[in-house]
């Protein structure tokens, strides 16, 4: 295969957690199969979108292409070069070309430091700049997101919600990484804020030629930002797909459901009528029994483990409806 | 008509080591039987606290104003009356339902223990049952075998299907459902929204939905009243909130859907962020953020005026409430250039 045009090649990948069953004498191992035989490439400057709800191993597949997970089986090739195995010294160099923004703007900043060595962070450990030429750096990059260069001694409980994901933002453009994983980046910001990271985003991929991997539950987010999306339901790419053409022909009974479950605001375009529509015999069309399908399916996988966990500790007997 | 519940003039502060947090400023609303009010705002706008205010659970806030529920004003009633109406004639739906629902006990004695908390004469096994009624009416599969399932052993839509048959267990009048579909997946929401509709038309239900998501607002409400800051800035029906709004900051809202426009293009967000609710700068709260914003705005809070000749529309600001002065009014401003 060549590597032409493709920055990210996933080949196969599966990512299994053992679970813990039963008490402890008899314990045994179950595996949750949170990515299960994933194949997906993602070209240079193109955003890839992947879609999929709670659970269904988006997140981590995003942390598996990043080394934060090291993959059960498959491989990931980055630029040409197959990084599943690489130790973490070999991997050092990489972690520069690969970084990711994470969704909690609360969570994923240290509340005890300040923004300055925050974003510094990036420099420091990598040895690229330090002192006064960190300092500017740092400040040119608070500048690009929109944050003001002077609040480089600001702690992060002094910005909104917003500005927390700028400094994300700027946390992780700081080496000029090639490729950029974005886990759920406006999911937590109201739709006025969530516009402006959106806008700030696209920005930044026009001026360094950043490749995105987009990932969220939000189908009109993704459909706003991605060249290609990739649907994922139960640890599978279920369809991947040109933007238009997804949203015009989904092929998987998945990706339909969740298209049509999608509210559109637009009271015209009433999304959810055909659910609630009857046949003669009074049931619901199809649509509702698939989605309910398709939610079964989803919490049975974790499901079943719960429901074992329970016969074996002899606490009580479990049934999913249906 | 008479409304079911008329809130008036609703106002609510707390202290805070920061100062006093002017959550709620001067809101009024009402809501119909049967009707489904959607009540729209970003965070902070103090949309949950308002309804939150009117059922009770404010605890220690300053609150000034009235709420008339069938004709009894829940801000004043004695916490004897209002104990009767809230649960029995007003349920409530909030958005996690993990942490609504005990989780040592099975959802059905939490259901029965609900039901005889309002009604003594009904016997245990009567309240049994129509707990294993009310689940399998919400879409719960085998009931009658789930109802003692204890809260973890539900998914999350099944857990809120659980909260909406507890809300809906006495029949109520109104059902106040604040962010009920935030935290589940499109798929699970779809078939959460559908559950509420169908009980809404089956029990003449006045539901008021409290919600950020613009899209849920479009599929679900009748009306619509969005809020900044603490205050009403807009209140029509679903269709003209949509098509024919005539507050600059509902056109921000809209503006910022990704949904709007085509892919790839950019999308048009609010610049700025909301205000500090402690220390509101005078005048209209959106002034500072609102590309039409003029000299008035800044010194005069506007009032809540009617609009466009419409009796269910109103909107709170400056522009003219005709039409045609207003968007000469808009291209004027746009052309000057936002100072």
């Amino acid at each position: 295969m060549t590597t032409d045009d493709a920055l990210l090649r996933l080949v196969g990948v599966h990512k299994h957690f053992p679970v813990q069953i039963g008490a402890l004498l008899s314990r045994g191992h179950e595996f949750v199969h949170a990515v299960d035989g994933v194949d997906l490439q993602v070209r240079r400057g193109e955003t890839l979108g992947l879609v999929g709800e709670t659970g269904c191993g988006k997140s981590t597949l995003a942390r598996s292409i990043a080394r934060l997970y090291d993959v059960t089986s498959g491989s990931v090739w980055f630029d040409g070069r197959d990084i599943t195995r690489l130790s973490r010294r070999a991997m050092r160099p990489l972690r520069r070309e690969i970084q990711v923004i994470f969704q909690d703007p609360y969570g994923s900043l240290n509340p005890r430091r300040r923004v300055g060595s925050i974003i510094g962070d990036p420099f420091a450990i990598h040895g690229v700049a330090s002192g006064a030429r960190r300092k500017k750096q740092v400040q040119e990059l608070m500048e690009l997101v929109g944050l003001n260069p002077e609040h480089y001694n600001r702690f992060p409980a002094e910005f909104s919600g917003g500005q927390r994901q700028r400094i994300g933002v700027a946390r992780a453009l700081a080496l000029r990484p090639k490729l950029v994983i974005c886990d759920e980046p406006v999911s937590a910001l109201d739709v006025s804020i969530q516009a402006q990271i959106i806008n700030l985003l696209a920005d930044l991929q026009d001026e360094f030629d950043l490749t995105y991997v987009f990932i969220s539950h939000d189908l009109s987010v993704v459909r706003h930002v991605s060249d290609r999306i990739a649907v994922m339901y139960l640890g599978k790419i279920v369809e991947t797909a040109p933007t238009p053409q997804l949203f015009e022909a989904p092929r998987h009974p998945y990706t339909r459901a969740l298209l049509s479950a999608l509210p559109v605001p637009d009271p015209e375009e009433w999304s959810l009528q055909a659910m609630c529509e009857r046949d003669a015999e009074g049931r619901y069309t199809a649509l509702l029994d698939l989605l309910q399908l398709c939610t079964d399916a989803a919490y049975k996988l974790s499901d079943d483990l719960v429901a074992r966990y329970f016969t074996h500790s002899g606490e009580a007997r479990h049934s999913v409806g249906g | 008509m008479p409304s079911l519940l008329s809130v008036r003039d609703l106002h609510v502060s707390f202290d805070t080591s920061d100062g006093v947090v002017q959550a709620v400023r001067g809101l009024s609303f009402d809501v119909r039987r049967g009707d489904t009010l959607a009540i729209v705002g970003e965070s902070g706008s103090g949309k949950s606290v308002a309804t939150q205010t009117i059922t009770g659970l404010t605890r220690g806030a300053r609150i000034s104003g009235e709420a008339l529920f069938d004709g009894i004003d829940l801000l004043s009633a004695e916490p004897a009356t209002l104990r009767r109406i809230r649960g029995a004639r007003i349920g409530m739906i909030f958005q996690d339902p993990l942490s609504s629902l005990h989780p040592y006990y099975r959802v059905g004695w939490q259901i029965v223990e609900m039901i005889q908390a309002h009604d003594q004469e009904i016997s245990k096994r009567d309240a049994r049952g129509r707990a294993a009624e009310l689940l399998s009416l919400v879409g719960i599969p085998q009931a009658s075998k789930r109802i003692d399932d204890y809260p973890h052993q539900f998914s999350g839509g099944m857990r809120q299907r659980v909260m909406i048959a507890m809300a809906m267990a006495l029949n109520p009048e109104l059902l106040i459902a604040d962010e009920p579909t935030t935290a589940l997946d499109v798929t699970v929401q779809a078939q959460v929204l559908h559950v509420m509709r169908n009980l809404q038309q089956q029990f003449g239900t006045a539901i008021i939905l409290i919600t950020h998501d613009l899209g849920v607002v479009a599929q679900t409400a009748d009306h619509v009243v969005v809020m900044y800051a603490g205050s009403a800035m807009e209140r029509a029906r679903r269709r003209e909130i949509f098509y024919r709004h005539h507050n600059p900051y509902t056109e921000g809202l809209l503006l910022s859907l990704p949904a709007q426009g085509e892919a790839g293009e950019r999308l048009t967000p609010i610049k700025g962020t909301p205000p500090s609710l402690i220390d509101l700068p005078p005048g209209c709260p959106f002034a500072p953020r609102c590309p039409y914003v003029f000299d008035r705005c800044r010194v005069e809070t506007p009032p809540l005026d009617d609009v466009f000749r419409d009796p269910f529309h109103q909107s709170a600001c400056w522009l003219s409430a005709d039409e045609a002065t207003r968007e000469r009014q808009r291209a004027a401003l746009k052309a000057t250039g936002t100072s």
